[in-house]
């Protein structure tokens, strides 16, 4: 009897020290090395734009409202985003469909907006060109001779100033393979290193079509290799089968966006319309460049319906005050309880502290970007956490003025007090849903991080508030008897 | 004992009193809708090495030469500036920047929002759902939870009545600091609002919850009594989490930083009215719904309006 109680104390204070640990400020990162596997985890604490500044946009399809946005297409133009983004070095950026119709580019700490929003809009271009005899790294940043704007299907016919039409006959470095001999591509997005612009002497290589040239590009498997196979438009078949007959043995590279995907070499004339690009794919890698075949501009054109820019000095101001903020909300708190309640109140205080731990240690874990009206929210479930025990507590009151032994009115209070929590806690939850799915429609991070945070801190608070505090307490009087000491009690 | 059901219509009244002036403000003067809602720009820039402080009508006077004449300007302290306008695309953005650039130096960005119209008229119209569907939600869990006893879903209406009363106190007094402080309705104090939609049904739950208990243990009592007695019960635990919630907003409101002030204040007054309406309006008016008192209801609705 005396040890049910206290036993638990044990696993209690387990929790408590391994949350302190990964809740601590300065511990950034879990590194464990079991033996048999290793588990790295970075959880460092992630601000939201509103706390360390940068940009926010809402992108929409510019399209009639009527016209259903097909999904897939949708897809690849968040992958291009993606890709472009990713050149411009921001850490954490995140691209996120909202809607059937939005897409969500946040980029915290942004320094050039103007430039980012340029670079986002401008329409994606995939050519086909020719690149001599050089295999050109994937990834690499090339220049062309195609002048972007024009709508021919082709470049223009001038001959490229290339260094490389000298060297033509020479090997490639890349295997040879059947059909259009492949570059192992060991990604299809281009890096997410940015590389260095072009120097303006660099070789203009001539862009022997582009990817309006494409009809249709799919992922096969062919004797158990992935293979990306596309198929050409009339038009672009005559080009492709033109320039590969007269080019056999030269680089003929993939190029999007100014970026080499893949560098092929021709092995033979390809007439039928109809090609192969090998690789070592895997079926995520050779899906995306199967899309960005397909789609080399923006599948879906997109215009800007919201920009939000934060400057950093807000934000900076604003994680200062609300520390202090909440420390202060919290120290009060505690104050309270502990003055009303006595005992109780401060094994509530120690639950409570254990509630702040061990929320901000999953805000680290899962982690949960960290936004001002977020912080507002874990403030506001610190109220929920003490309302339970309030109402645990007050309920134990009346049930030692009407004369109930102590032990007795303690277990009345948790039971009797449940219904109450439980209902009231489900009428929060649903709140939270409804404002989550309120800011998923928008992009909204601001709501959906209050929302998120309030409804995480509604789960830990129960299991602190109830769990915790009745352990305390049952620990407490299995050890000291309280019997003559009502007034410890708050009566 | 105190007795609050009693005297029920004094509450009620109360809650009218203090729902008038906002009542009043959102008719004449409707409700302060920020660019998330209307659509449109805002720019919120600080100047530092202006000299003096920045005029409003000499912002107006920049704009004007780059096209932009009817946007709102306000000034603030540091050398602050807050511009409204019509939806800026990028580069009418850049020419905004750029006159004022020439006449007071360089820029500090705070924050630049930029709200198609569209989205600003689907935000309100999501808002709306949000609410609605916040209400429905709850209304039928509430019916739910109290299945067991007679007339579950009056205790699911009056909740929802409680909760509108705090949601029309929180949008009158917006009204009110629209006009005379110039605050916005955001889609912040869109939060604020959810917010105290849950905490309000959150309070009113639990003396409802004790009705319910009361209900089982007491079978002779008359309902009124059943009510007040319930009311009572709770009271010391409704007003210490009310403080306790109060004091925590305080604290953030005084040092939690500009941009969240508003949304606290919001909350503030938003949970003030929670705790007062579980206590004097979502278990009286079941009174007023047990005895069917109408009529008489809507003599002293009157009476209190005149």
């Amino acid at each position: 009897m005396q040890s049910r109680y206290t036993i638990w104390l044990i696993p209690i204070a387990i929790l408590f020290a391994l949350a302190a640990w990964l809740a601590w400020p300065s511990n950034n990162s879990i590194n464990l090395d079991l033996g048999f596997t290793t588990f790295v985890r970075d959880i460092s604490a992630r601000l939201g734009l509103d706390l360390q500044g940068g940009l926010q946009i809402l992108l929409e399809a510019d399209l009639p409202a009527d016209k259903t946005v097909e999904s897939g297409a949708m897809e690849a133009t968040i992958r291009i985003i993606e890709s472009r983004i990713n050149a411009l070095g921001v850490s954490e950026p995140l691209i996120q469909q909202s809607g059937d119709r939005r897409v969500v580019v946040e980029l915290p700490g942004l320094k050039n907006p103007e430039q980012a929003i340029a670079l986002i809009r401008q329409t994606g271009l995939l050519e086909f060109v020719d690149a001599g005899s050089n295999f050109l790294p994937e990834g690499s940043t090339v220049k062309t001779d195609y002048v972007t704007g024009s709508n021919s299907l082709t470049g223009p016919a001038a001959t490229p100033t290339s260094a490389a039409t000298a060297t033509a006959g020479a090997t490639a470095t890349s295997a040879a393979t059947a059909t259009t001999g492949a570059t192992p591509s060991t990604s299809a997005t281009p890096s997410a290193s940015p590389t260095p612009a072009p120097t303006p002497d660099a070789p203009a290589y001539h862009t022997v079509m582009t990817g309006a040239a494409l009809k249709t590009a799919t992922v096969q498997s062919s004797q158990g290799r992935i293979v990306v196979a596309f198929t050409l438009t009339d038009e672009g078949k005559k080009v492709f089968g033109d320039h590969t007959s007269a080019n056999v043995g030269r680089v003929l590279a993939i190029v999007l966006d100014k970026k080499v995907i893949s560098s092929p070499r021709i092995e033979s004339a390809i007439t039928g319309g109809e090609g192969v690009i090998q690789g070592s794919f895997t079926t995520d890698e050779a899906n995306s460049l199967a899309l960005q075949l397909r789609y080399g501009s923006l599948p879906v054109p997109l215009k800007i319906a919201e920009s939000r820019t934060i400057g950093p000095t807000l934000g900076q101001d604003s994680v200062r005050k609300s520390q202090i903020a909440g420390i202060i909300g919290l120290a009060v708190t505690a104050l309270f309880m502990i003055l009303y309640y006595r005992l109780p109140g401060v094994l509530a205080v120690i639950a409570l502290l254990l509630y702040v731990t061990i929320t901000f240690a999953l805000f680290k874990l899962i982690p949960v970007t960290l936004t001002l009206p977020g912080i507002a929210g874990f403030v506001l479930s610190v109220g929920v956490a003490v309302d339970a025990n309030i109402l645990i507590f007050e309920r134990m009151k009346e049930e030692l003025r009407s004369g109930k032994k102590l032990i007795t009115a303690v277990d009345e209070g948790f039971r009797r007090a449940w219904p109450s929590i439980r209902d009231s806690n489900i009428s929060t939850l649903i709140t939270c849903v409804i404002l989550f799915w309120f800011g998923s429609q928008f992009g909204a991070s601001i709501v959906k991080g209050f929302a998120l945070t309030l409804a995480l801190g509604v789960f830990v608070s129960l299991f602190t508030a109830i769990t915790v505090t009745r352990t305390l307490l049952h620990s407490m009087l299995d050890n000291v008897d309280f019997s003559e000491r009502h007034s410890w009690f708050g009566i | 004992m105190v007795n609050i059901v009693g005297k029920r219509y004094w509450y009620f009244a109360l809650s009218l009193l203090v729902m008038l002036p906002g009542l009043i403000g959102i008719g004449v003067w409707g409700l302060p809708l920020s660019i998330d809602f209307s659509g449109g720009s805002k720019l919120e820039v600080r100047y530092p090495k202006a000299e003096g402080t920045i005029q409003p009508a000499d912002v107006k006077t920049v704009l004007e030469s780059v096209g932009f004449g009817d946007s709102i300007v306000q000034t603030s302290e540091n050398n602050t500036v807050i511009i409204r306008t019509k939806t800026l695309d990028e580069p009418s953005q850049a020419k905004v920047l750029d006159a004022m650039k020439a006449k007071y130096g360089e820029v500090t960005v705070l924050r630049i929002d930029n709200v198609g119209p569209t989205v600003g008229a689907e935000v309100t119209q999501k808002a709306a759902i949000a609410v609605g569907l916040a209400a429905i939600g709850i209304l039928l869990y509430i019916t739910y939870a109290f299945w067991g006893i007679p007339h579950a879903f009056r205790y699911g209406v009056c909740a929802i009545a409680a909760m509108l009363h705090d949601v029309l106190v929180v949008i009158g007094v917006a009204s009110i600091f629209g006009k005379f402080l110039g605050w916005e309705i955001d889609s912040l104090f869109l939060t604020a609002l959810l917010t105290v939609i849950g905490f309000s049904v959150h309070d009113t739950i639990v003396v409802f919850d004790r009705v319910r208990e009361n209900q089982r243990l007491y079978r002779r009592a008359t309902y009124e009594s059943l009510i007040n007695h319930s009311i009572i019960q709770t009271l010391d635990r409704s007003l210490n989490t009310q403080l306790t919630i109060v004091f925590t907003l305080i604290a953030l409101a005084l040092f939690g930083g500009v941009t969240i002030q508003h949304f606290i204040v919001t909350l503030l007054v938003g949970m003030i009215s929670g705790t007062y309406s579980s206590i004097f309006n979502a278990a009286p008016l079941l009174v007023v719904w047990e005895n069917q008192e109408w009529g008489r209801f809507i003599g002293r609705k009157s009476e209190t309006a005149a």
